[in-house]
């Protein structure tokens, strides 16, 4: 395998409404600003790959406008996948793994603003018999916590004590949407929003954008003085019908995991882009993460969740750890589909 | 450096304008059973599974592989979800071959489809976007200028297109997968078909199609132990620009030349005409076909009309094109694409039927998209490289 790195990475911040910007126009600045800190101007990357989801935009081929953003001339090679931008960065990994590409350029982007996210999202069930119940995904998220509570496999204090450690961490993120000192007891004297989540227990829907550079071997150390090395990244997906999983772990978080070689030495710091607190807890234990790891020193995805960009961005965050030292081994996740179907893992080491 | 990788399975459905008896979950399966039925492997040998289709709204279906993933056997494996417009099928097929190049998985199971009976295409492309230039012309108006453009270019004789359309659709009779079978196709028939959009006239353009292709794609350890014919991969290319610039050549796109020249120069090819012996190219409206001959560099510009009108591009000429019958016979949008990689895969596996051309050894795979700015190619062969 050829040794390849997280050399660099930017972001929008992640806002509840993006009013005036399109998603090319929040997308330009973050590519501009991202091989501005390189030091690569024009496009001198071998391959270029993206995220991004058409319903999101409410537009066929939506993503075709971020070649503008990318500046694609003269003409570039790049694919995109209609996932998040975590699944473009392996598609990417794949291309240097090949010796196709010694450099590549990475980029999800998601403006949920302009519909109605939780409903919008019932178009990802299947069509014939679970969309036209319309069940939208906060309450999709409620049945698994209900579960999960029911089975004292987790409680509400649990749950708010997430929420109340990644907003407190965020405070130190500019990007962050959702960040404060808050206390668990306040938290859980709110009404619920669908029970038994409260808003705290929620992800925030936000517009949003990020980019990642990965470089291979030497490039790697010319890009970066401390690269941030992809040792594992894998990911797997289980059935969608919620019948016939099990809600209350995440096997294919724990598959990813095994694979990505997370337990081979000890974790510094995981970021994680579980949209619910509950899932946060699932995503946790199927990392096997332990008191010994700073968990979503950004804030995760419950501090700012740009869709289709989150899951990027916390491969993104984790790098910084190493490239600033704070961490020797990282961890970032990300999932895609209802109650954490679909699962990447990535572990990062200086 | 990149492994070798074959293709040991192809599967396709039917294609028609509406398969009523099946879902989307059946469609998908139905291809994807005869892929590995081919490849003489079961659901259990596969590592790894990528889906490729054209836009959710299509479908009206937000990422729909995440629901196909049981019809898929991708449950509790590493499922990718590819989308490059309507290149997407063959963009599909370069993913799934990476995940063998990169030597990460041994049996890769790629899926293309699109259903295009569930929707409305044509509405789909045609949303009006706020700050946005909406063309509101679905595809064939808004490929009609760049046909207008390349007649004025290079001369060619206006039946230029109609001699194509009529080729593709004799082709098609000899396949019995494809979606037109018009037993009755003429120059005079094409001829007095309505004009949709000039000069496109109705039957210069490709149906509205409901299908599934799919392919397995295996190791050099696994693929050298089939007892079947395997299509190697000798090279894989894809290129894309933006939409719209001031100077942009949009009848023969600097992205489909760049394309060209790095995909021969990959596969060691250097007179793509003379050492390529058929070719499945993406012709969606009649006049693609002398368009992608001069944007794949298999002639000289201009020059492309010429090869059509000499029947250099017929079953039985120099240098066939769309053997299958073309997407101008079957167009399940999200698989026209991966349909080309996997006919091009059949012709040098000797494995076409009544299509097959004698001897092929080495054939060219080709899909595009967006407004001409999306292209993916390959190159297979029956030996290795």
């Amino acid at each position: 395998m050829r040794e390849i790195a997280v050399v660099g990475f930017t972001q929008s911040p992640s806002l509840r409404r993006e009013p005036d910007r399109n998603e090319v126009e929040i997308l330009i600045p973050v590519i501009h600003e991202l091989k501005q800190s390189l030091g690569l101007a024009g496009n001198q990357f071998d391959f270029v790959c993206s995220g991004s989801s058409d319903y999101l935009a409410g537009q066929s081929f939506a993503f075709v406008s971020g070649l503008d953003a990318v500046g694609a001339w003269p003409p570039v090679c790049e694919s995109h996948v209609e996932m998040d931008g975590a699944w473009a960065l392996y598609e990417a990994w794949l291309k240097l793994q090949m010796g196709y590409a010694d450099t590549a350029l990475v980029y999800g982007f998601g403006k949920p603003s302009m519909g109605d996210l939780p409903i919008t999202m019932a178009l990802q069930l299947d069509p014939y018999v679970n969309t036209p119940l319309w069940p939208d995904a906060v309450s999709l998220a409620a049945l698994q916590a209900r579960l999960l509570l029911d089975g004292g496999l987790v409680s509400e204090r649990e749950m708010a004590e997430r929420a109340v450690r990644d907003r407190k961490h965020a405070k130190s993120n500019p990007f962050a949407q959702v960040k404060g000192d808050f206390e668990v007891a306040k938290l859980l004297a709110e009404p619920h929003l669908v029970s038994p989540l409260r808003k705290h227990d929620c992800a925030p829907i936000s517009d949003g954008a990020s980019a990642v550079v990965l470089a291979a071997g030497d490039r790697a150390r010319e890009l970066c003085k401390r690269p941030a090395w992809i040792r594992g990244i894998s990911h797997i997906v289980e059935p969608q019908d919620l019948g016939v999983r099990d809600l209350t772990r995440s096997r294919s978080t724990e598959l990813a995991a095994a694979k990505a070689g997370v337990w081979r030495g000890p974790v510094d710091v995981a970021e994680l882009s579980a949209p619910f607190t509950h899932q946060e807890i699932l995503v946790e234990r199927a990392l096997g993460l332990g008191a010994k790891t700073t968990v979503n020193p950004s804030g995760g995805a419950l501090a700012g969740n740009p869709m289709m960009a989150v899951g990027l961005s916390r491969i993104g965050e984790a790098a910084r750890r190493i490239w600033d030292g704070s961490a020797g081994r990282a961890v970032a996740h990300a999932t895609s589909g209802p109650c954490l179907q679909q699962n990447l893992v990535c572990v990062l080491e200086g | 450096m990149a492994e070798l990788c074959g293709v040991i399975g192809i599967g396709q459905t039917k294609y028609q304008a509406a398969r009523k008896d099946v879902s989307m979950a059946g469609l998908v399966r139905e291809a994807a059973q005869r892929a590995l039925e081919d490849a003489g492997c079961s659901w259990h040998d596969i590592d790894a599974v990528v889906l490729g289709k054209a836009p959710d709204m299509f479908e009206g279906v937000m990422m729909p592989e995440l629901f196909l993933v049981d019809a898929l056997g991708g449950a509790y494996k590493p499922m990718l979800r590819v989308h490059t417009a309507g290149s997407v099928g063959g963009s599909t097929g370069i993913v799934a071959a990476s995940l063998v190049q990169a030597g990460v998985h041994e049996r890769v199971l790629c899926v293309a489809y699109e259903k295009q009976s569930e929707s409305n295409a044509t509405w789909a492309l045609s949303i009006a976007m706020p700050f946005s230039v909406a063309t509101v012309a679905g595809a064939g108006g808004y490929f009609a200028p760049l046909v207008r453009g390349y007649m004025r270019r290079s001369g060619a004789p206006e039946d230029t297109g109609i001699r194509v359309a009529v080729k593709d659709r004799q082709n098609a009779l000899k396949n019995p997968l494809a979606h037109l079978h018009l037993d009755d196709i003429s120059f005079e028939k094409v001829a007095s078909s309505p004009m949709l959009w000039d000069p496109i006239r109705y039957l210069e353009t490709c149906p509205s199609s409901d299908g599934a292709c799919a392919m397995v794609f295996a190791s050099e350890r696994v693929a050298s132990r089939q007892g079947k014919p395997v299509a190697w991969i000798h090279a894989t290319e894809m290129r894309s620009e933006p939409t719209m610039f001031s100077g942009r050549d949009q009848v023969i796109p600097r992205a489909t030349l760049d394309n060209a020249a790095s995909l021969y120069k990959k596969a060691g090819i250097t007179k793509p005409r003379e050492e390529i012996d058929c070719a499945e190219i993406y012709v969606p409206f009649s006049w693609f076909e002398p368009m992608w001959m001069e944007g794949m560099l298999i002639t000289e510009r201009n020059q492309g009309w010429k090869m059509t009108y000499e029947g250099a591009t017929a079953l039985d000429g120099d240098f066939p094109v769309n053997m299958s019958g073309g997407v101008l016979s079957s167009n399940p949008i999200g698989a026209s694409g991966l349909i080309r990689f996997a006919e091009s895969a059949l012709q040098v596996r000797g494995m076409a039927g009544a299509h097959q051309v004698d001897g092929a050894r080495r054939a060219l795979g080709h899909a595009y998209g967006g407004g001409s700015q999306y292209f993916s190619t390959w190159i297979v062969a029956n030996s290795k490289p």
